[in-house]
């Protein structure tokens, strides 16, 4: 069986003082992460505070490399099917994402992945993964 | 300070209809209130205690406690999602063992059917849930959400779409009895496995009914509870978590039941094996296999095997589950079955469940609520209860 990935029309993304410097970089192709000032541990998703010791944060450059932790071929929510996942990326945090440019029913668990970026309504760009070649 | 032996469910109903475009939620509230004092032998008055979570229109408890024509005083609207109805007997028996209240009205009702609510459809959430900036985008519904988690449990322990299966199986055997279940037809694991498949590994049959109706429970003081003419059912113990993310330590191996089971447990002084009943929230397959997991019925990753070839059956198997058809056939009102796991727990310890279903000399009994999303972020509740 192949699914071959389609785009699907995204919304809007959600601008606020949480998501704006994420969003300004993801439009310069960059997908960043929050680190702790104080205890220097990353967490997912994005906050102002540590949610380890609620110390302040700050952004981080991350590489945008992972691996595929669990994924799910949505094939009924919509007239397009996607997939669904968590991506640990190599910085140790695992994020909610889509895999998109691929045959969705080649994925599987453990594969590596590498991000890119979708344009929503607004051109926000939203950081999704495609599988690494071969 | 325990709430062992502390409080008692007395009164317990559960609203017949499964499609009510006619009534108003407030309406189906009222009724199921009606439907367990009339249960239990007692008046609204004697009502000083309520409890609702997010299905009640208006804020928190405020518009149905007025609407009831309640004078509450205590009041609790906490909301862990489908699972909040068990915690609210949880902090209805701490709230009668302070001396707060002496008799707690507990209700739920929902229209989702009426309203074309879906597993697919995109989750309503409050403006400025702080997770929503950054998953909205990758379309998480609540299907999905699931499907993360099974496909997890089957790279890491084997576990089969088959097993899954037998989850379904189990329910439609005992909801063939249930003259009011939305689906009675019996089912195979063949039907489950070509029925139409919704997001990777769940299939349509893998997943709960959506359905109106409701739900309500009145838990009272122990000597209450004695000067009515119902048998006494106590509550033993209780336990509660939220499990999230873990900030970005993501583990799908496990549901917040592993934290929430271990409290009640130790509650109520009882281990797992002395069950002889148990309500499992079943929203999909999934979840009540990694729940029975979690909660000690078997040891981490073996589920599958565990549940397999009626191993949930009353009559059949170990561990007879959801006698009512639970979720997954019988009813799911307001998209949050926590109250009917209670519902048919009570009715198998007073031994008024179906006879084709009812556990003999039942007087243990477990009920297990998970509300909110199993791949994401949700609330566990753990409840355990005796016949007196």
């Amino acid at each position: 069986m192949t699914t071959t990935y389609q785009d699907r029309p995204l919304g809007s993304a959600v601008h606020d003082d949480a998501t704006e410097p994420f969003f300004a970089a993801t439009a310069a192709g960059s997908l960043r992460i929050k680190v702790c000032i104080s205890c220097r541990k990353p967490h997912w998703y994005p906050r102002a505070l540590c949610p380890y010791c609620l110390g302040d944060t700050e952004w981080r450059e991350a590489t945008g490399k992972g691996g595929i932790y669990s994924v799910s071929v949505t094939r009924r929510a919509g007239p397009i099917p996607y997939a669904i996942a968590y991506v640990r990326l190599d910085e140790g945090v695992t994020m909610l994402s889509n895999i998109v440019d691929c045959d969705l029913d080649s994925l599987r668990i453990g594969q590596r992945v590498h991000v890119v970026f979708k344009p929503a309504e607004d051109k926000a760009m939203i950081p999704m993964f495609a599988p690494d070649q071969g | 300070m325990s709430i062992r032996r502390k409080a008692c469910i007395a009164g317990a109903y559960e609203h017949p209809t499964r499609k009510a475009p006619d009534k108003t939620v407030a309406q189906l509230h009222a009724e199921c209130a009606r439907g367990a004092l009339e249960d239990a032998g007692l008046r609204l008055q004697d009502v000083d205690g309520y409890f609702c979570a997010g299905d009640a229109p208006g804020l928190g408890a405020n518009s149905m406690a007025d609407y009831l024509g309640l004078r509450p005083r205590h009041v609790d609207s906490t909301d862990t999602g489908g699972s909040a109805y068990l915690v609210h007997v949880s902090h209805a028996a701490q709230a009668i063992a302070m001396g707060k209240c002496n008799v707690a009205l507990i209700t739920l009702a929902g229209r989702p059917r009426s309203e074309g609510s879906s597993g697919v459809a995109p989750r309503l959430v409050g403006a400025g849930t702080p997770d929503v900036p950054w998953e909205a985008p990758y379309a998480p519904v609540t299907v999905n959400m699931y499907a993360l988690a099974a496909n997890r449990h089957m790279h890491e322990y084997g576990t089969t779409s088959e097993q899954l299966a037998w989850i379904k199986v189990a329910a439609a055997t005992h909801a063939q009895h249930n003259p009011n279940a939305m689906l009675r037809e019996p089912v195979t694991v063949d039907d489950v496995l070509a029925s139409p498949m919704i997001s990777d590994p769940l299939h349509r049959l893998d997943c709960c009914v959506v359905s109106d109706g409701g739900g309500a429970l009145v838990v009272v003081r122990p000597e209450i509870a004695r000067s009515l003419k119902r048998p006494v059912v106590n509550v033993l113990g209780a336990g509660e978590a939220i499990k999230g993310q873990l900030n970005g330590q993501v583990d799908l191996t496990f549901s917040g039941a592993a934290w929430s089971g271990p409290r009640a447990f130790e509650e109520a002084g009882i281990k797992p094996s002395d069950i002889q009943y148990a309500s499992i929230y079943d929203s999909f397959t999934i979840t009540v296999l990694m729940q029975i997991e979690d909660l000690g019925f078997c040891e981490k990753g073996k589920g599958g095997r565990f549940v397999a070839d009626g191993n949930l059956i009353s009559g059949v198997g170990k561990l007879p589950f959801n006698t009512d058809g639970g979720g997954l056939c019988n009813n799911h009102p307001a998209n949050r079955g926590g109250i009917t796991k209670v519902i048919e727990a009570v009715r198998q310890l007073r031994g008024e469940a179906h006879q084709k279903v009812q556990v003999r000399d039942c007087s243990l009994a477990l009920a297990q609520g998970t509300g909110g999303l199993l791949g994401s972020r949700h609330g566990s509740a753990t409840l355990i209860m005796e016949r007196a």
